[in-house]
């Protein structure tokens, strides 16, 4: 695959941007009342929340507690400079962002634990947990309410020219150069695999989870890196200053990154710097110039309020917006991205499949498995064999028990008694992420897709975690270059019919084509058993024959178990169905030997109680 | 230095600080519990009930009204902010909920700063709850004793009404599934209101009721904010007793352990929340599963 030069261009379009704007500021800044310590504070704030941004924007989680680990960095590499113990302010900054993210993976270890409000609360909580400790009994390393003065500034030796960053503009060149490398990095990480699967957590964690990723380690990759980028910029606050304040530890620090990163647009990484750049001016410009004195809060709160409820992607977000109302991408390019699927390779429809069952004994063995929830009983004592190849249908009525049947296949529920061997190992309580990667996966009722990614995207997630298994930290390689991905990303889009509509946000599609591409994300992560919890819900006659005929074809590959409303999709799918009524086996058979059993008509006409 | 007279001391403290905790986290977890929302303008509320109080007291000089005016006015600005903005955002993800809470935090602290400067201000306690009394093995301030009275039966007040009344009782269902009340036939929005403006009335009489005890600034909701989410991590997020039990917990936790060293005090309070995290995650009284 050759990539044109205009490509690479566009790839790189921000870098270079960024790179122009950082080398212009000093040039027009003096003009709309930037100085040089107001551009370096900025651009600390700025690193500072690109680690929020890859934890908050793009990985969902809302942390009021960075303070602790902007505060660890700082103190950390203040404390070895000011007492002697490093020379190199390059090798102090160093040490300091790696027990930041030290102190990121212990704290993270708990409050992942949680998520949502609880892990808000317990990382603010936490945050202030790190200040009374650095402020009482630490107050021999950290200076208490003092802080540490006398943070040495950088100085290197290139061959016999010593550059000396004292204050002013060689700080701000200074600290540019490490925003632009920082910024470069996290673009990088957001373009990997686990890039990827950081947005499919935020929109969809559960799913991102049955798909055979591990989330949890994600999330605490998401959270040490936040807290790496936290540590370095805490570490610079006070290479800046010359001085570590006691304050960086406070609550109001996280509050303000918080704001900041929310006002410029969150999920941009660059978003947090235009946000420390509006706060800081702003309170430059509210607090002395109009004389505004404490008031400029107030009027950077209201903004922020309004920001929330209007604009919650921020300025950065606004200006986007503004963008594609003005410019509406051309239609040919769409057209062009379809045109460029390989058609040839995809002609031959084959699902893909992983690990191929064994030749011998079943696919699925489910023996004396049961589920209670309190006193209901909603599976007792099922036992279940599904051989290789087949294609079984699981019938009963509403309330039959079918679905938390599927969820405890796939390990979304532990079971209460029982047991489940898939390709004769043993996978009961083992974790829907597990269980997925063994290569047994399910299509839901009810779609769980990632609702702001578009259609090439939703299955490029399933197959990251085919391709890459539970967990992997493969920050430097685009998710693009993980091999044969993309490959498998068009061949399931043809498969499940979705080519022509690959580059589309799924929110546009119509509900026949999401509920094609709910099936599609389980296909793309090659299972070799596959089950559809009622792929045929809510679909047109026209929208059902269609998918029966994909059904069907999905089967020439790969054991499934479809439950399903529809009889007659049923008895002419299926070669063999279960029937379950009330938690239990009813019967099983072929569809004939099921349509003449009493105990079936029974139990749908007329209910098992009046026989 | 330990001894008895010490310990009792402490051990009221503790109480006095752990009722206070308790009540205002009771208002912070009842607007959780039934509106999902966790309110982090709550601690400003409580610095507002400050406020309120210690305007009516400037002007009437009885305690009382102070009390009744905090209460009143902050319970009017619970349902004002809950009528204007976060009734837009039941349908939005939680964490717009955070940050558009916080954002009324901010704007509120602001706006008390602008009117009141960021001077601390003093309340008197009321001249009949003045001084000490001695309780035979302890003498005490009259007015951390009058504390505890007020806020166990505010609590008992809010419990019966919660517990014990037709409307506590839809509130309750609306906690369990607001959707299934709407279907009822019930108007969810309005208990969704009231719910809010009881939680807020909490925070802001706690408010006034603090006053006499610190004196009060514009920020002084911020540390009490973090302590609430503390009690109710410990307690368990949307339990009425686990707020209670956890108010009470960390009242002690932070009073005893002054005794030996205040400097910890804040830092043992943390591990206690640690702990639970580690051990019981959905908190003392919390239900496995909820978020």
């Amino acid at each position: 695959m050759r990539l044109a030069s205009s490509d690479v261009r566009r790839r790189i379009l921000p870098e270079l941007a960024l790179a122009l704007v950082l080398l212009l500021a000093p040039l027009i800044a003096p003009w709309v009342g930037f100085t040089a310590d107001l551009l370096s504070r900025i651009l600390v704030w700025g690193l500072f929340g690109i680690g929020f941004d890859i934890l908050f924007g793009y990985t969902g989680l809302l942390s009021f507690g960075q303070a602790a680990v902007f505060g660890v960095g700082g103190f950390i590499t203040a404390y070895l400079l000011t007492n002697g113990l490093i020379d190199s302010v390059l090798v102090a900054l160093l040490l300091g962002t790696l027990a930041a993210a030290a102190a990121g993976v212990l704290i993270g270890l708990l409050a992942l634990r949680r998520t949502g409000i609880y892990f808000a609360m317990i990382t603010l909580a936490f945050a202030e947990m790190f200040f009374f400790i650095e402020n009482s009994p630490l107050a021999a390393f950290t200076g208490g309410e003092n802080g540490l003065p006398g943070v040495a500034s950088p100085r290197f030796a290139l061959g016999g020219f010593v550059l000396d960053i004292r204050s002013g503009w060689s700080m701000y060149g200074f600290l540019a150069v490490c925003f632009f490398l920082g910024y470069v990095l996290a673009r990088r990480i957001v373009a990997s695999s686990v890039g990827r699967v950081l947005i499919a957590i935020r929109d969809n964690p559960l799913r991102a989870r049955a798909l055979g990723h591990a989330i949890g380690a994600y999330k605490l990759a998401a959270f040490t890196i936040a807290a790496a980028y936290a540590g370095l910029a805490g570490g610079l606050l006070g290479v800046m200053q010359g001085y570590m304040p006691p304050e960086a530890f406070t609550f109001d620090t996280s509050g303000q990154l918080v704001m900041q990163t929310v006002i410029g647009g969150a999920g941009s990484l660059i978003g947090p710097l235009v946000g420390a750049a509006i706060w800081l001016w702003l309170r430059d410009v509210l607090q002395n110039t109009l004389g505004l004195g404490p008031a400029w809060k107030l009027v950077l709160g209201l903004v922020f309020v309004l920001l929330v409820t209007f604009l919650r992607r921020g300025v950065v977000g606004g200006v986007q917006l503004a963008w594609h109302r003005l410019r509406p991408p051309p239609e040919p390019v769409a057209a062009a991205v379809v045109d460029a699927s390989p058609r040839a390779e995809v002609v031959e429809l084959h699902a893909p499949v992983r690990h191929p069952l064994r030749e011998n004994g079943p696919a699925l063995e489910v023996t004396g498995l049961s589920k209670r929830y309190g006193g209901l009983l909603a599976n007792s004592d099922i036992a279940f064999t599904v051989e290789r190849g087949e294609l079984r249908g699981v019938i009963g009525p509403n309330g039959a028990g079918k679905s938390t049947f599927f969820k405890m296949l796939t390990g979304e529920v532990a079971p209460s008694a029982g047991q489940i061997l898939f390709n004769g190992q043993d996978i009961t309580g083992h974790g829907v992420t597990d269980v997925c990667q063994r290569g047994l996966s399910k299509s839901y009722q009810i779609n769980q897709l990632f609702g702001r990614l578009t259609v090439r995207q939703n299955l490029e997630i399933a197959v990251l975690a085919e391709r890459r298994g539970r967990f992997r930290l493969d920050l430097w390689r685009p998710a693009a270059r993980v091999p044969g991905a993309a490959a498998r990303v068009e061949q399931v889009l043809a498969l499940v019919d979705l080519a022509a509509r690959a580059d589309l946000p799924v929110s546009v599609l119509a509900y026949g084509e999401k509920r094609r591409l709910e099936i599609g994300l389980a296909l793309a992560t090659a299972p070799s058993m596959l089950l559809l919890d009622e792929p045929l819900a809510g679909m047109s006659p026209q929208e059902r024959v269609e998918t029966v005929k994909l059904l069907r074809q999905i089967g020439r590959d790969r054991t499934l178990v479809v439950v399903e409303h529809d009889m007659d999709a049923m008895f002419e799918l299926a070669g063999r169905i279960t029937v379950l009524c009330e938690g239990r086996v009813l019967a099983e058979g072929t569809p004939a030997e099921i349509q003449q059993s009493r105990a079936v008509q029974e139990a749908y006409l007329g209910g098992v109680h009046a026989a | 230095m330990l001894n008895w007279s010490n310990f009792a001391a402490q051990l009221f403290n503790g109480l006095a600080t752990g009722a206070l905790l308790a009540l205002i986290s009771v208002g912070l977890t009842i607007i959780y519990g039934t509106l999902g929302v966790l309110n982090l303008a709550h601690g400003a509320l409580f610095m507002l009930g400050g406020y309120a109080g210690f305007v009516a007291f400037q002007a009437t000089h009885s305690f009382l009204l102070a009390l009744l005016a905090g209460a009143g006015f902050v319970m009017l600005a619970g349902l004002l902010i809950e009528w204007v903005v976060v009734r837009h955002f039941y349908a939005r993800p939680a964490e717009d909920q955070i940050l558009v809470t916080f954002g009324i935090g901010i704007v509120l602290v602001e706006l008390v700063r602008a009117a009141f400067g960021s001077l601390a201000q003093t309340m008197p306690p009321p001249a009949w709850a003045a001084g000490v009394t001695s309780l035979g093995f302890l003498i005490y301030p009259t007015y951390r004793l009058l504390v505890m009275g007020i806020v166990a039966a505010s609590l008992l007040a809010l419990y019966l009404v919660l517990y014990r009344t037709r409307i506590g009782m839809v509130v309750r269902a609306g906690i369990e599934d607001a959707g299934m009340v709407s279907i009822l036939g019930i108007d969810v929005q309005r208990v969704f209101l009231l719910v809010f403006g009881i939680g807020a009335m909490a925070a802001g009489f706690a408010g006034v009721v603090n006053a006499p005890i610190v004196s009060i600034m514009p920020d002084v909701g911020d540390n009490i904010l973090v302590e609430c989410f503390v009690v109710v991590v410990i307690g368990g997020v949307g339990s009425f007793p686990g707020a209670v039990a956890g108010g009470l917990i960390a009242g002690e936790i932070m009073s005893l352990t002054a005794m030996f060293d205040p400097s910890y005090s804040a830092v043992m309070l943390f591990a206690a929340m640690t702990l639970v995290l580690a051990l019981r995650p959905q908190g003392l009284f919390g239900v496995a599963g909820r978020e």
